[in-house]
């Protein structure tokens, strides 16, 4: 059904007129994709949710009414203010903004999902390639039964331990969360990489005699990018739940820094006194962050597995 | 033009469409088509060309949405399909007609044995039948197992669908489906899914059981030979349209439509002429068909008026008294090509 | 007819001793996990557990007494021949032996999450299935919102919000106690099983059961909400699949009667991934009964667990993991037997292959 962009082909192709072939070809097919994922109306809302989110985050400094809120502060004369006039979302026990704390806590929530998920990709899906390409050897056994081992807790216990014998600070949660994290991304990957070993076009490489990482990063990894890409994006959310689940129980980000767990917990003291907006406006930013990165992710998987049918 | 008979199965004017993502697909555009008491008769078309949206029309089984039936009328024993109840439905179905689907790894639940299914089937088949006890019940599953030929069928009837081979299968779908005694069988493509030997023993089959039990019988395929061979009367459709209907003879000795003598064509023969190319082109979208004759598009015969106006049904008299309906504006007098039918060559 | 035979049933219990045989091996790999984790992560256990100031005696009689001066080997040889025995060592914090706290503190949890599992299974199967019958109308667009918000709200804030909303009068409705598992006053029913619903109903106290089920509501639903949308998205989803299948038109075709075919012939099918994705859901309410139970200052396991690790209290924090992991196993292991009863097709391949 495509349309095959037929352009003059100079007799002889130099380097230059490939490179530029190349580039034209690469900006159709991200038209296309465009096109199919503005399709639907809440990818593109998912979209342009986390880019205002990022962009807040960014620029913290600059857009937040009350900027030195985040750092050691009291100002007992504003404290529990309740929602409306200078702040928006009402004060907190010291006074401060909480509308300033939770664009500051996006900070801290992008942050803790880029980092755990730096350090988890790369090596659960080095391990899960790995292992299912030498699918049935040693190192397939080895690799996959430590996997099994982590995948039987559930996973957020095993990060709530690791995170509790550690100092309580925002790094060692990063820490804890990337080791429970890894994985998934190694089960996944054993699954794609096991089936893809059997290809012709690996065997043919093996059979030119193509070595080992050769096969693994350019024949294999290359055909698994759009499922691992599909669970990176779906996984921002899930990070940043798991993450303000660990600062909720104080293991995370710590006081004067606003986490939006942190927020929560010390936030939900006040219910019983009434003071419901210290709770409740974290709790509904921890929401709208994941309900970005979740439509933004489904809109991506979509896009995605249409492309593989 | 002979009175005939009320039909067993008279389907006028159906029309089905799918409503999918980003428009309607007209599937079915105004059809007509019926079946006699004991008539076995062959409904012949391309792969996609909508054979089995009729039948499973017929039976009200299509998933709606996405299908809606925006106008025809099916009448089966005289009765309308269509306001039928739920009850009068289930009692049509199984008894009255019943249906051998195309793919027999598709058509049997994975997850139930063949037991389990056949049962069912059974004891829904009539209301006297609700009232067999469970090892009746399996008697009566045991005797349909045996009369489709399947070894050890007590064996059989405690297996899942995954542990029998595709032959076996198939058989048993044709054993579920005939176990209802039905008055109509339709068969969609049996053992199109199988290879050639094994298909051609569950044809063999098929037919001997037809013949045994004198059901009326639709038989759906894209196989030229097998109609030819299984039916009396044949209707050939492209595309959603009802181009053609002859006696099964008739058709073979004299087809009218291009389309008709195009598929034919595509036969291979082994007395010389090797394989011909074929019908040049494709199935057109059926978003957007074309206004006029649906096979316009790829007919080696095509004129004018072809892509501007739907071409009606015009009756060729036969020698025979027999009636030849053909669906195009080549067997309209003012169109009529003189020497067209000496062109013909006898298949 | 529809169960199974003498030799179906062997081929389950075949399949279901293979894998106990592998989460034996992953229970033993989890065990070593734990060990290290408890052991050699925090660098001295002992101190961390007494504190800075500690005299230095204490600390080393605590040393001899958690064997930390053996080498590494050895020490776990003796934590896990211990843990074998149902010894799990003492707490550090309650000076108790760990194995009594989880006797006490378990049941709470237990029956926090199996309410939630029930309610998960029961609402998510439901509403699933209402939305695949009735395709792109009112209900499945409801269906389709509710479930997604469920699934992207955690449910500690789910919990919060109920808290706010549905435990105070003086902001929305006083409907349910905020804390704790009976109100003051109740006495815990004689203990049977731990959880206080069944307990009361054993010894007939009608009253006990009708106040700690009112306690239980919010916070089980609360923990609930995540999975119940989870399963019913997939249950959707499934369904809605397999009503385009070949077979129920099939069955259909051949007069099988509607309730029939949806009752019997479209449900067990499009039960088998809602029932897989259960043990995941279980892990899910395990964990996030961790800040549930904090927030509604519910006496379960977790909140005895998150207290131990505020306090480092390493051979509590070791036991809690351990008795999860090992909950999780079983349960897992109970919804592969589920799944295999539904499924023919793992069922039989998992007796064929080694």
């Amino acid at each position: 059904m495509a349309e095959i962009a037929v352009s003059p082909v100079p007799e002889v192709i130099d380097a230059a007129a490939l490179a530029r072939i190349q580039r034209q070809n690469r900006r159709e097919n991200l038209g296309r994709m465009w096109f199919k994922f503005s399709r639907n109306p809440l990818s593109v809302i998912g979209l342009l949710m986390v880019i205002a989110i990022i962009l807040l985050a960014i620029f913290a400094e600059f857009v937040t009414p009350f900027p030195d809120h985040v750092r050691p502060f009291t100002d007992f004369v504003n404290a529990k203010k309740p929602p409306g006039g200078e702040y928006l979302l009402g004060t907190d026990q010291f006074g401060r903004d909480i509308l300033s704390r939770i664009v500051f806590g996006f900070r801290f929530s992008l942050l803790m999902a880029v980092v755990v998920l730096t350090l988890v990709v790369p090596v659960g899906v080095t391990l899960g390639m790995v292992a299912g390409y030498f699918q049935g050897t040693i190192i397939d056994t080895i690799i996959m039964r430590i996997t099994d081992i982590f995948l039987s807790v559930p996973p957020l216990i095993l990060a709530l331990a690791i995170a509790s014998v550690l100092t309580p600070n925002l790094t060692n949660s990063m820490v804890a969360v990337s080791l429970m994290w890894w994985p998934w991304y190694a089960r996944l990957v054993y699954g794609l990489s096991s089936a893809l070993r059997t290809e012709y076009f690996v065997s043919s490489a093996e059979t030119i005699g193509a070595r080992t990482p050769h096969i693994l990063f350019r024949e294999i990894l290359p055909n698994m990018i759009s499922p691992i890409f599909t669970k990176m994006s779906l996984d921002v959310g899930w990070v940043i739940i798991i993450g303000s689940m660990l600062s909720f129980l104080g293991l995370g980000v710590q006081e004067p820094q606003p986490g939006l767990g942190t927020m929560v917990a010390k936030g939900s003291d006040y219910l019983p006194t009434g003071q419901w907006w210290m709770a409740i406006f974290p709790a509904l930013a921890i929401v709208v962050v994941v309900l970005g990165f979740n439509l933004l992710g489904d809109g991506l998987r979509d896009l995605f597995s249409a492309e593989e049918v | 033009m002979v009175a005939r008979e009320t039909p067993l199965l008279d389907i006028r004017d159906l029309s089905v469409h799918f409503r999918v993502y980003g428009g309607v697909l007209r599937v079915l555009d105004r059809i007509n088509f019926h079946v006699l008491q004991g008539e076995r008769v062959g409904l012949v078309g391309e792969t996609g060309c909508g054979k089995t949206t009729t039948m499973k029309t017929i039976l009200q089984v299509l998933p709606t949405p996405p299908a809606e039936i925006p106008q025809g009328e099916i009448r089966f024993q005289g009765q309308d399909v269509m306001t039928m109840s739920q009850r009068e439905l289930v009692n049509m179905r199984g008894q009255g007609i019943s249906m051998i689907f195309q793919d027999p790894t598709a058509a049997l639940n994975p997850v139930f044995t063949v037991g389990q299914q056949l049962t069912a089937v059974i004891r829904h088949a009539s209301p006297e039948n609700r009232n067999l006890n469970n090892s009746q019940l399996r008697e009566r599953a045991l005797e349909a197992l045996r009369q489709v030929a399947l070894a050890d069928p007590e064996r059989l009837l405690d297996s899942y669908p995954i542990q029998l081979s595709g032959g076996m299968r198939q058989r048993v779908c044709i054993g579920m489906a005939l176990s209802t005694r039905p008055g109509l069988l339709i068969a969609d493509e049996p053992g199109t899914a199988l290879d050639v030997t094994i298909q051609d023993q569950v044809l063999r089959l098929l037919q001997d059981l037809v013949e045994q039990q004198g059901n009326s019988f639709i038989l759906i395929t894209h196989t030229l030979g097998i109609v030819r061979q299984m039916t009396d009367r044949v209707y050939v459709m492209y595309a959603g349209n009802m181009v053609e209907v002859a006696p099964t003879q008739r058709l073979f000795t004299n087809p009218l439509h291009p389309y008709t003598q195009g598929l034919m064509d595509a036969v291979p023969r082994l007395t010389g002429g090797g394989i011909s190319e074929g019908i040049p082109g494709r199935i057109p979208d059926y978003m957007n068909p074309p206004s006029g004759c649906r096979f316009s598009g790829r007919c080696p015969h095509a004129m004018p008026v072809c892509s501007r106006e739907k071409p009606p049904v015009f009756q060729i008299e036969g020698p025979e008294d027999e009636s030849h309906e053909v669906a195009c504006f080549l067997y309209d007098e003012p169109h009529k090509v003189s020497n067209y039918k000496a062109e013909l060559q006898p298949v | 007819m529809n169960f199974l035979n003498v030799e179906e049933l062997q081929r389950l219990f075949l399949f279901l001793l293979r894998r106990i045989f592998q989460s034996v091996f992953v229970l033993f790999g989890l065990s070593i996990l734990i060990f290290l984790l408890s052991r050699v992560l925090p660098g001295d256990p002992a101190r961390m557990a007494l504190g800075a100031r500690a005299p230095q005696e204490t600390i080393q009689r605590l040393r001899d007494e958690m064997h930390l001066d053996e080498p590494l080997l050895q020490q776990y040889q003796i934590w896990f021949t211990n843990a074998l025995g149902g010894d799990l060592g003492d707490s550090l914090r309650t000076r108790r032996p760990v194995v009594d706290d989880i006797v006490e503190f378990l049941p709470a949890s237990m029956e926090l999450v199996l309410l939630a599992g029930v309610i998960s299974a029961i609402g998510g199967i439901t509403l699933g299935t209402l939305s695949a019958r009735h395709k792109d109308s009112w209900i499945d667009n409801l269906v389709r919102v509710v479930s997604y918000m469920g699934v992207v709200t955690p449910a500690f804030v789910v919990a919060i919000i109920f808290l706010t909303f549905f435990t105070t009068a003086e902001f929305g409705l006083d409907l349910f106690p905020p804390i704790g598992r009976l109100s003051s006053g109740f006495e815990p029913p004689p203990r049977v099983t731990g959880l206080y619903t069944v307990d009361a109903l054993l010894a007939g106290q009608f009253d006990t059961f009708v106040n700690a089920l009112h306690h239980l509501i919010l916070p089980s639903l609360a923990l609930a909400l995540g999975s119940l949308s989870q399963e019913a998205r997939i249950t959707r989803s499934t369904m809605s699949d397999n009503l385009t299948r070949d077979y129920i038109a099939a069955e259909r075709a051949l007069g099988i009667p509607e309730k029939t075919v949806t009752g019997k012939f479209l449900l067990k099918p499009s039960l088998i991934p809602t029932v897989s994705i259960f043990g995941l859901d279980f892990a899910a309410n395990l964990s996030n009964a961790f800040l549930v139970e904090v927030i509604f200052n519910w006496p379960g396991i977790s909140r005895y667990a998150t207290t131990a690790m505020l306090y480092k209290d390493l051979n509590a924090i070791a036991a809690v993991i351990l008795i999860l992991g090992v909950t999780f196993i079983v349960v897992n292991i109970l919804v592969d037997l589920v799944v295999g009863i539904l499924d023919p097709r793992i069922r039989l391949r998992g007796a064929r292959s080694d």
